[in-house]
């Protein structure tokens, strides 16, 4: 499991722009270096990047894999430093749950949960 | 020669020449093909997009970068997506981000790699088709990607 640090206001008012930053561990090998040995170091980057966002007046449907309306998304390539960092936006309309997800190399999958409170 | 006509001239002159240091770089065949890719078709125009990034880059392993577009956002006029390309890293993709009605700024801030002094052109492409871009030149003093 990869370490994650999200920054999102706990709470927010109703239409509020609020500010998302998601930052993973994550090496983001190239595959263009070699090691100390000579030898061509494997790529292993991470791929693709979501945050999802789930009303919680429909949590019910939320267990059903894609859940949620697309708030933001990536595609990474090589030319992402390290421990890939992102900030978006997001306009709170209602409570809810925002849903990350990054995808790579290596079977490399990790998911974050964060709720959001709309005053 | 009209008043009319006088004045609109007069006011294009100025502008072009206020504008003109801004667009002075020549655009990379690079970029511009890349570009050209993405737009799929769509009509593609200088500004609206703003790439920020140090002209001077110290170490070229981390270089943070932001990417803000002029629009309002809403259901019916939004940014759809923005694509970072880069001229002379191994790969000229540099990242693609999908945004929404539902992200009310158009704007996207994240850290790259830049193997060495280029051109780096950001574009976004709004819901109705067009295309945006802003195009930066950079100088590397350490590099990225190859070495260790």
């Amino acid at each position: 499991m990869a370490r994650t640090l999200i920054t999102v206001p706990r709470t927010a008012k109703r239409d509020q722009i609020i500010e998302i930053k998601a930052l993973v561990q994550h090496p983001m090998e190239t595959g263009y270096r070699r090691s100390s040995d000579g030898d061509m170091l494997p790529r292993d980057l991470i791929r693709k990047f979501t945050c999802r966002f789930v009303a919680d007046a429909s949590a019910a449907s939320a267990s059903a894999g894609e859940a949620g309306e697309l708030v933001f998304a990536a595609t990474f390539h090589a030319a992402i430093a390290a421990n890939p960092y992102l900030a978006f936006n997001f306009r709170a309309t209602a409570s809810g749950t925002l849903i990350f997800v990054w995808e790579g190399d290596k079977g490399f999958a990790q998911r974050e949960t964060v709720s959001l409170l709309v005053a | 020669m009209k008043r009319r006509t006088f004045l609109a001239s007069a006011a294009g002159l100025v502008a072009s020449v206020i504008v003109r240091p801004v667009a002075a770089i020549e655009h990379s065949a690079v970029l511009t093909a890349l570009v050209r890719a993405y737009a799929a078709g769509g009509v593609i125009t200088e500004g609206r997009v703003r790439f920020d990034i140090a002209r001077l880059v110290d170490n070229g392993n981390s270089v943070p970068i932001e990417v803000i577009v002029d629009s309002p956002m809403t259901r019916q006029q939004h940014v759809v997506g923005i694509a970072l390309f880069n001229e002379k890293n191994p790969q000229n993709d540099v990242a693609h981000f999908t945004l929404s009605h539902l992200s009310g700024r158009a704007r996207v801030a994240t850290r790259i790699r830049l193997a060495t002094t280029q051109q780096l052109v950001a574009v976004a492409k709004m819901n109705d088709g067009s295309c945006w871009t802003h195009t930066v030149e950079v100088l590397v003093t350490v590099s990225s990607c190859i070495e260790e």
